[in-house]
C-alpha cells in the first residue's frame, strides 16, 4: 500500500439555521443542500469542474430522496460528472462523511471532494401506516375488479391516519431528550452549569459574528444572514426562567434553553490534496489527522445513549499519542449542554475512566476557555446532519486564524453512537 | 395498597359473616410507633430448667419492664391475659423433656391475648453437647411452626436457638420477636452465635452508622431508608435515575444522601464504595433493589432472564465484593440481602426471579462464615405477600389468595421487613449471622 497523505479542509460553507416551521418551512433538504453546495463551489470557485465525490446525507429523509446528493449535484454548478453518494449515521452524518471522504484522499483514491449534511425538521416525511401500505400493495397485485374491490373493503378509518417520524429511540421509546435527563442526573450535572454553557454558547456565537468570522462560512438563504435561534441579548438569568421540558419533578434540569431546539439547515466542506488545492489557488486551513467512532449499549441502560464520544476519544487519543490536554481548542457538540458536561465530567471521572474507558488514569480536566470558543449547537441550532460540516469548517478557520493549533471534535448521535475527529495545522 | 376485604371484616355485617360462613379472620396487626413499649401486657416465662439463658432472658424481661411471672406461679391464674409466652428449651437434653412443652402451654395457650408473642428459645442444634440434645432440640422447630398455624388474632410463634455461649448476645433478638417490630414474622427460626458485647442501646441503635440501601425511591426499600434513619443511621440511598424524583422526597425526608445508578452497571460496585467511603464508610449495606420479569420457563426471553438475575443476584454478589475488597465495608458491618419465599418454595412463572432469590441465600451462606473475623454479619429477609406497587399488579385472585395463604390471613406492610431489616443491622445483633428470615405472616409456600 501507498503511504497516506495530507487530507485539508480548504473551504467550508452553510445557509443559516432556522428554527423549524419557520423562514425554511417550505425549503426542501434538496433545496437547502444545494443552496449550502453552490456556496461553497462560488467562494471556491469550483464553477463546472468536476470533484472525486460528494458524500452528504440527511437523517430525517423522504423516500423519493434515495438518491439525493446525486440529484443535488446534478442541480448544482459543479460538473454533472462529479459523482456521489448518500450516507446517515444520525447526527454523525456530516462528520462521517467529511471522514469518509478524507480517507479517499488520504488513500490516493481521490484529489478532492465536498461533505456534508442536511436535515429540515419542518418538511419531514409523513408516511400512510404500515395498515394502508399493505392495503395499497395488495391492491397493486390483485388482478380483477373484484379482487381489487375485495381489498378495498378492508380500509378501516384507522388506516388514515400518517406514521410521522418521531424523535425517539426505536428501542426505547425514550426521545433523546429524556436519555439526556437520565444521563443528566447520574452525572449529577446542575441547572445552573447547563445554563451557564448554553449562555456562553449564545455569546461566543454572537461575538464570531461580530467579529466577521462567519462572513465567508455562511450563504444567506430565504433572506435569513444568521442563524435564527441566536440570541445575543439572552442572559443567564432569562435561562434559568425557563421550565423544564425533559425529565420530571423537582429533579428535573433540562428546558428549552439549554437543549438544541429543532432547526433546519444544511453544511458543505471541501477537503482535498495540498498540491489539488494550490493548483486551485486554494489553501488549507487545517488538516483532518485522526477520526474514531464508537457505540455503547444503552438499551439496557448500561450507559447513557448519548455518552458514545467518552469512549471514542480515549482511543483516538491513544492512536494518536496524545492527552486530552494537548489541545488548543474542544469542539463539543452541544446536543443537550447536560451532554457536553456529563461527557467532561466523565473524562475527569477516575472510576469511570478506570473501569468503564479501561484507563490507568482520568483522561482529566479541560481548559473550559478552549471550548467551542465560536459557540455552538445550543445557539446555532442542530439540523442533525448538517452539524458536521458546520464545526469542521468553522474550527478549521479557527486553527487557521490562529495561525496553527490543535482542535478535538465530538459529536454524539442517535442508537448510543459517537463521532471524533482531530483537526491540526 | 388497602386490603378491602379485611377493612370489611371489621364492620358489623362483616363479623356476622365471617362468623358465620367461617371466613377467613385477619386481625389488624398493629406495628411499633414512636413510644410503644417492646411488650405492652403480661409476659409469662417457663422453663426446662435453670440456665444461663433462662437468667438473660429474665434479666431482659425486668430490663423492659415487663410484668412477667414463671410458669409455676402465672399459669394458674385464669384472670391472666398474657401477651407473651417466653420459653426457655435450652435445657431440654432428651427427647423426654419435650413434654414439658405440652404442659407449659396447653394450658395458657387460649388465653394469649390478641398480637400475642410465643417465644421459645433453644440451643443449636448441630452444637449440642449429646446427640439425644441435638434431637430434642430439633424437635422444637415442629412444636413452634404448628402452634404458629393454631394461634389467632394476630399472634406470633418464633423459635431462636442459641449457641452454648451465646445467652449474652439475646437482647436484640428478643425484643424484636417481643414487640410489634415482628408483626408479620411468624414460625421463623432465629440462630444466635457468639459475639462480642456491643451496641448503643435501644433508644437509637444505628446512632452515627452510615446505612447503604439500594433500590431506596419506593417501596420496600423507601420503608427500610426510613426505618433505618429513625434509627439512627445516615442514609445513602440508591436507585436509577428515572426514580430520582422519588429518591429525592424519601432522602430529603431524612436527611439522606442520594446516588442515582444503576447497580447493574460495570462500575456500580466501584462508584457506591467511593461513596460510602467518603461517609466515612458504610456499616449497614442492604440489597434491596429488584425487579420482576414473570414468564414461564418456556417462554422466557434471554434479556428477562438475564435482567433479573443482574440486578437481583449479580450486583448484590458484586457490590458485596467490592465493599470487602476496598475496605468501604467497615469491621462489624452488617449486609443484609432481600431473598424471597419464592427462592424458597419456588413460584410458578417465576424461575428467573427465584433462582435470583435463591441465590442470595447462597450468599449469605456462603460469606457468613467467612467474615466473621472482621464481625461482619450477613443475613436475608424473605419477604412473603407485602402490600406494595408490585403486588398491587397481581391480578385480584392470585392476589387474594397470596394474601390468605398465611398464619396471619392478610398481606405484611414494607415496613414489616424494614424492621426486620433493622433487627439485623443493629449492632446488638453481633451474634445473628447467616440467618435467612421470612416475612410472611408464616405463609403455607416454603414453610
Amino acid at each position: 500500500m501507498t503511504e497516506t497523505r495530507k487530507v485539508a479542509v480548504v473551504a467550508g460553507n452553510r445557509i443559516p439555521f432556522a428554527r423549524q416551521d419557520t423562514t425554511y418551512r417550505h425549503a426542501s433538504n434538496s433545496d437547502m443542500l444545494t443552496a449550502a453546495l453552490n456556496g461553497l463551489v462560488d467562494r471556491t470557485g469550483l464553477g463546472g469542474q468536476e470533484l472525486g465525490e460528494v458524500v452528504a446525507g440527511a437523517v430525517l429523509k423522504h423516500a423519493r430522496d434515495w438518491n439525493m446528493v446525486r440529484e443535488v449535484v446534478l442541480g448544482s454548478k459543479l460538473a454533472a460528472t462529479t459523482p456521489a453518494y448518500d450516507i446517515q449515521q444520525a447526527c454523525g452524518t456530516g462528520l462521517e462523511a467529511a471522514i469518509l471522504v478524507g480517507n479517499k484522499i488520504a488513500l490516493g483514491q481521490i484529489e478532492a471532494g465536498i461533505a456534508g449534511g442536511v436535515d429540515t425538521a419542518s418538511d419531514a416525511p409523513v408516511a400512510v401506516n404500515d395498515d394502508l401500505r399493505n392495503i395499497l400493495l395488495d391492491l397493486n397485485r390483485a388482478k380483477s375488479l373484484q379482487d381489487r374491490l375485495k381489498v378495498l373493503t378492508r380500509v378501516r378509518p384507522k388506516a388514515i391516519i400518517p406514521e410521522i417520524p418521531r424523535n425517539a429511540e426505536p428501542r426505547t421509546r425514550k426521545s433523546m431528550g429524556e436519555h439526556a435527563a437520565l444521563t443528566a442526573l447520574e452525572w449529577g450535572i446542575t441547572r445552573e452549569a447547563q445554563d451557564e454553557l448554553a449562555y456562553r454558547s449564545h455569546m461566543n456565537l454572537a461575538a464570531a459574528y461580530d467579529r466577521g468570522f462567519q462572513d465567508d462560512l455562511i450563504t444567506p438563504y430565504l433572506g435569513l444572514e444568521k442563524d435564527q435561534n441566536l440570541r445575543p441579548d439572552t442572559t443567564v438569568e432569562k435561562l434559568a426562567k425557563l421550565k423544564p421540558v425533559f425529565g420530571k419533578g423537582e429533579t428535573a434540569t433540562m428546558t428549552a434553553g439549554n437543549s438544541t431546539p429543532l432547526t433546519d439547515g444544511a453544511s458543505m466542506v471541501l477537503l482535498s490534496t495540498d498540491e489539488w488545492a494550490a493548483e486551485r489557488g486554494l489553501r488549507p486551513l487545517a488538516y483532518l489527522t485522526h477520526s474514531q467512532t464508537a457505540a455503547v449499549d444503552y438499551v439496557k441502560g448500561a450507559e447513557g445513549l448519548l455518552m458514545a464520544p467518552a469512549y471514542a476519544v480515549p482511543r483516538m487519543l491513544a492512536r494518536a499519542g496524545l492527552t486530552l490536554q494537548d489541545f488548543d481548542y474542544y469542539e463539543i457538540h452541544e446536543a443537550f449542554a447536560s451532554q457536553v458536561l456529563a461527557t467532561l465530567k466523565a473524562w475527569e471521572d477516575p472510576i469511570f475512566c478506570k473501569e468503564r474507558l479501561g484507563l490507568d488514569a482520568p483522561l482529566g480536566e479541560i481548559d473550559r476557555s478552549k471550548l467551542n470558543v465560536n459557540g455552538s449547537s445550543l445557539a446555532a441550532g442542530h439540523p442533525f446532519a448538517a452539524t458536521g460540516g458546520r464545526i469542521v469548517a468553522a474550527l478549521a478557520k479557527q486553527l487557521d486564524e490562529n495561525g496553527g493549533g490543535r482542535g478535538l471534535i465530538s459529536i454524539c448521535a442517535a442508537g448510543g453512537q459517537g463521532v471524533v475527529a482531530i483537526l491540526e495545522k | 395498597m388497602t386490603d378491602r376485604y379485611q377493612t370489611f371484616t371489621r364492620t358489623p355485617l362483616g363479623r356476622t359473616l365471617v362468623k358465620n360462613l367461617g371466613l377467613p379472620d385477619p386481625t389488624p396487626l398493629p406495628r411499633w410507633t414512636e413510644g410503644s413499649s417492646v411488650i405492652d401486657g403480661p409476659v409469662v416465662f417457663g422453663a426446662i430448667s435453670e440456665t444461663d439463658t433462662g437468667k438473660a432472658i429474665q434479666a431482659l424481661l425486668r430490663d423492659i419492664g415487663a410484668t412477667f411471672s414463671t410458669a409455676a406461679e402465672g399459669v394458674a391464674s385464669s384472670e391472666l391475659r398474657p401477651k407473651a409466652l417466653v420459653f426457655d428449651a435450652t435445657g431440654a437434653t432428651s427427647t423426654a423433656d419435650l413434654t414439658s412443652l405440652q404442659r407449659f402451654f396447653s394450658p395458657v395457650i387460649r388465653q394469649l391475648g390478641t398480637a400475642g408473642r410465643v417465644i421459645v428459645v433453644g440451643r443449636t442444634p448441630e452444637l449440642s453437647a449429646a446427640p439425644e440434645q441435638q434431637v430434642a432440640q430439633r424437635a422444637l422447630e415442629g412444636f413452634t411452626r404448628s402452634l404458629g398455624k393454631e394461634v389467632k388474632r394476630g399472634a406470633t410463634v418464633n423459635l431462636v436457638y442459641v449457641a452454648p455461649d451465646a445467652h449474652d448476645q439475646l437482647d436484640s433478638t428478643l425484643r424484636f420477636f417481643l414487640s410489634p417490630k415482628s408483626a408479620y414474622v411468624s414460625g421463623q427460626v432465629a440462630r444466635i452465635g457468639a459475639g462480642p458485647l456491643v451496641g448503643n442501646g435501644p433508644a437509637a441503635p444505628l446512632a452515627d452508622k452510615v446505612a447503604l440501601v439500594t433500590g431506596a425511591a419506593r417501596g420496600i426499600g423507601a420503608a427500610i431508608a426510613k426505618t433505618l434513619a429513625r434509627d439512627g443511621a445516615t442514609v445513602l440511598g440508591v436507585d436509577v435515575p428515572q426514580n430520582a424524583n422519588d429518591l429525592r422526597k424519601v432522602m430529603s425526608s431524612i436527611g439522606g444522601s442520594e446516588l442515582l445508578l444503576d447497580v447493574t452497571s460495570i462500575d456500580a460496585p466501584q462508584r457506591i464504595a467511593a461513596a460510602g467511603a467518603e461517609l466515612g464508610g458504610l456499616d449497614i449495606v442492604v440489597h434491596n433493589a429488584g425487579i420482576t420479569r414473570d414468564k414461564r420457563l418456556a417462554n422466557m426471553r434471554t434479556d428477562a432472564w438475564d435482567a433479573v438475575l443482574d440486578v437481583n443476584l449479580r450486583a448484590p454478589e458484586r457490590i458485596t465484593a467490592q465493599l470487602l475488597e476496598s475496605g468501604a465495608l467497615n469491621d462489624g458491618g452488617s449486609v443484609v440481602g432481600v431473598a424471597s419465599i419464592a427462592g424458597i418454595a419456588g413460584n410458578n412463572g417465576q424461575t428467573n426471579y427465584a433462582t435470583s432469590k435463591a441465590g442470595v441465600i447462597g450468599l449469605v451462606q456462603s460469606l457468613a462464615p467467612r467474615l466473621g473475623d472482621r464481625q461482619i454479619r450477613i443475613n436475608a429477609v424473605a419477604p412473603g405477600f407485602i402490600e406494595t406497587e408490585m403486588t398491587a399488579r397481581v391480578p385480584f385472585a392470585i392476589r387474594e389468595v397470596g394474601r390468605r395463604i398465611n398464619s396471619l390471613q392478610q398481606g405484611g406492610l414494607p415496613v414489616d421487613v424494614a424492621e426486620t431489616i433493622a433487627w439485623f443491622a443493629d449492632p446488638a445483633s453481633a451474634g445473628v449471622t447467616g440467618n435467612v428470615v421470612r416475612v410472611c405472616g408464616q405463609s403455607v409456600l416454603g414453610a
